[in-house]
């Protein structure tokens, strides 16, 4: 099966140097999926105060400043994980680096037939 | 009419034994099917058509020789054709079906240990924590203990639909975030466990101490806990599983002396101790005695042992305070809590006097834990009562009052203060 893990943080908690270190593990966390074959994306997302947020409402594009909802904890990366049910996607997110300050909130992915 | 007698009468043996064989098999044969197909909705239809069929088929086949391999197998079958008939509705179905007749194919299916397993699967796949407490525990009765949705929601005072609902999220659930129908793997089981024996021993204080309502015990929950405790024992037999149904008997044991004829609360050292089920202390004694051997054991068998030391004594006055401190020591450097604290309490009031009691909660309540627990300020007014300070003790049972829902707990504390003058 194929999972999301969302990880949330309050991102203005994050010191600098802890981010950097957090990007390091992130990185070899994702290199040792891909090792294993469970590993199909991850990034970082810049803070919410670069978010844009979109609507097309009556055929009208609405675009504002900021993010879908304004949360103590922001959504602040992502990992799409192969694990073969969910408690191997749980031992996945205890590896996630920011699990240790933030919340990595697991969510199975819909399998659509006919994606590229 | 000798010829009708002699056809009638196998037809009644072969209902009869479906009934027994349903009682006693209809779990382990739902558990086996939940694997085999991958589907707690389609099981359980699978289930119920196995043994529709049974009713049919086993006047005039007879009975089988292996009547479980038997109804797993009908069921199976039974579920591949609802997939197929399901076909035209969903392109994805065929696959399905077709796996369901390769992994069943395979005659280890069908075997003693492999089912027996499928038993422990079920409970952590009820148990699993990625769902919430409530469906846990309503997972856990409808799936494990077999209760229907109606006699969950009566247990738990509450509506058939809301009980309903919290089945179908959970099971869905399970299905869609792929929660395994798997033993856990050894470093998690602990953890896993805790979570079952949890589940347990919720169900059993819902049955045996009813949060609100008009009767102290309900005793269909504690029932069924007990036997969960018994086949978790039976299928993973390790200290804190003892532990557990051993606290669950000894508590069980009282049940006859623990309220009056007419529903009201008779605490433990004015309990009529000739009407304790000696059966089941024997059975919780030589359970914690077999935990305590281990030396792994957790908070569970601590707890079992206080109460095993309360059942040893033949009158309240022999009971052996000092070894009851001692446990709540142990259990408080196992676990730290107010209300460990508070039952260390009464404990050390017992041994050494209602002021040294009385000096333990009130710094408990100086530290601001407990003020919304009634049974804190019971133990307050108690202690104050034996002191002699009428005005204060009726001051902790009005306070009690004010915050129990239960109503022969209420009645308890009403007597207490028409005492007090």
């Amino acid at each position: 099966m194929k999972y999301m893990l969302l990880i949330y943080s309050q991102e203005t908690d994050v010191a600098s140097d802890v981010r950097e270190q957090c990007y390091i593990d992130s990185t070899q966390l994702a290199q040792d999926l891909n090792a294993s074959g469970k590993f199909l994306g991850a990034s970082p997302l810049h803070p919410t105060s670069t978010a844009t947020s979109v609507r097309l409402r009556d055929g009208k594009i609405s675009v504002t400043d900021g993010p879908f909802a304004e949360t103590r904890e922001q959504l602040g990366g992502y990992y799409l994980v192969n694990a073969a049910d969910l408690d191997e996607a749980i031992s996945i997110a205890a590896r996630v680096p920011a699990a240790k300050w933030g919340t990595v909130e697991v969510r199975p992915v819909i399998e659509l037939t006919g994606l590229p | 009419m000798q010829h009708e007698e002699l056809c009638a009468q196998p037809e009644w043996d072969v209902s009869d034994a479906v009934d027994a064989i349903y009682r006693a098999e209809s779990r382990h044969v739902y558990a086996t099917l939940v694997r085999l197909i991958g589907d707690f909705d389609l099981a359980e239809d699978a289930m119920h058509d196995a043994f529709s069929a049974a009713l049919e088929r086993w006047p005039t086949e007879g009975l089988p020789r292996n009547p479980r391999a038997w109804l797993v197998s009908c069921g199976r079958f039974k579920a591949i054709d609802t997939i197929r008939r399901r076909v035209r509705l969903d392109a994805k179905l065929p696959d399905i079906a077709d796996k369901i007749d390769q992994a069943t194919a395979d005659c280890a299916s069908f075997e003693e240990q492999s089912v027996e397993d499928d038993r422990l699967r079920l409970i952590f796949a009820c148990c699993h924590p990625a769902l919430n407490r409530e469906a846990r525990t309503a997972l856990t009765l409808r799936e494990v203990c077999g209760l229907t949705t109606d006699e969950i929601a009566r247990a738990f005072l509450t509506s058939t639909s809301t009980v309903a609902q919290r089945i179908v999220r959970a099971r869905s659930k399970i299905r869609s975030a792929g929660i395994p129908y798997e033993v856990p793997a050894p470093d998690q089981l602990e953890e896993r466990l805790g979570t079952v024996l949890q589940v347990v021993y919720l169900v059993f204080n819902e049955g045996y101490s009813a949060t609100s309502g008009d009767s102290i015990v309900r005793p269909h929950l504690s029932v069924e806990a007990i036997r969960l405790g018994r086949l978790l024992l039976e299928l993973m037999p390790g200290p804190e599983v003892m532990g557990l149904l051993a606290l669950m008997l000894l508590h069980e044991s009282r049940r006859a002396a623990r309220a009056s004829e007419s529903g009201d609360v008779v605490l433990l050292e004015q309990q009529d101790r000739s009407l304790w089920n000696v059966q089941y202390i024997n059975e919780g004694v030589s359970l914690v005695e077999r935990s305590l051997r281990t030396q792994q054991f957790g908070r569970y068998t601590v707890q079992a042992a206080i109460s095993a030391v309360h059942a040893e004594a033949k009158t309240a006055e022999q009971t052996d305070w000092t070894q009851i401190v001692a446990l709540y020591d142990v259990l408080s450097d196992m676990e730290p809590s107010p209300v460990v604290e508070l039952n260390r309490a009464v404990a050390v009031a017992m041994r050494d006097g209602p002021e040294a009691g009385l000096d333990i909660i009130n710094a408990i309540f100086a530290r601001g834990d407990l003020s919304d627990y009634h049974l804190a300020y019971s133990a307050r007014a108690e202690f104050l009562r034996r002191l002699g300070r009428v005005s204060e003790a009726r001051f902790a049972y009005e306070q009690a009052l004010a915050l129990t829902h239960q109503t022969p707990e209420r009645r308890f504390f009403e007597r207490r203060l028409a005492e007090l003058i």
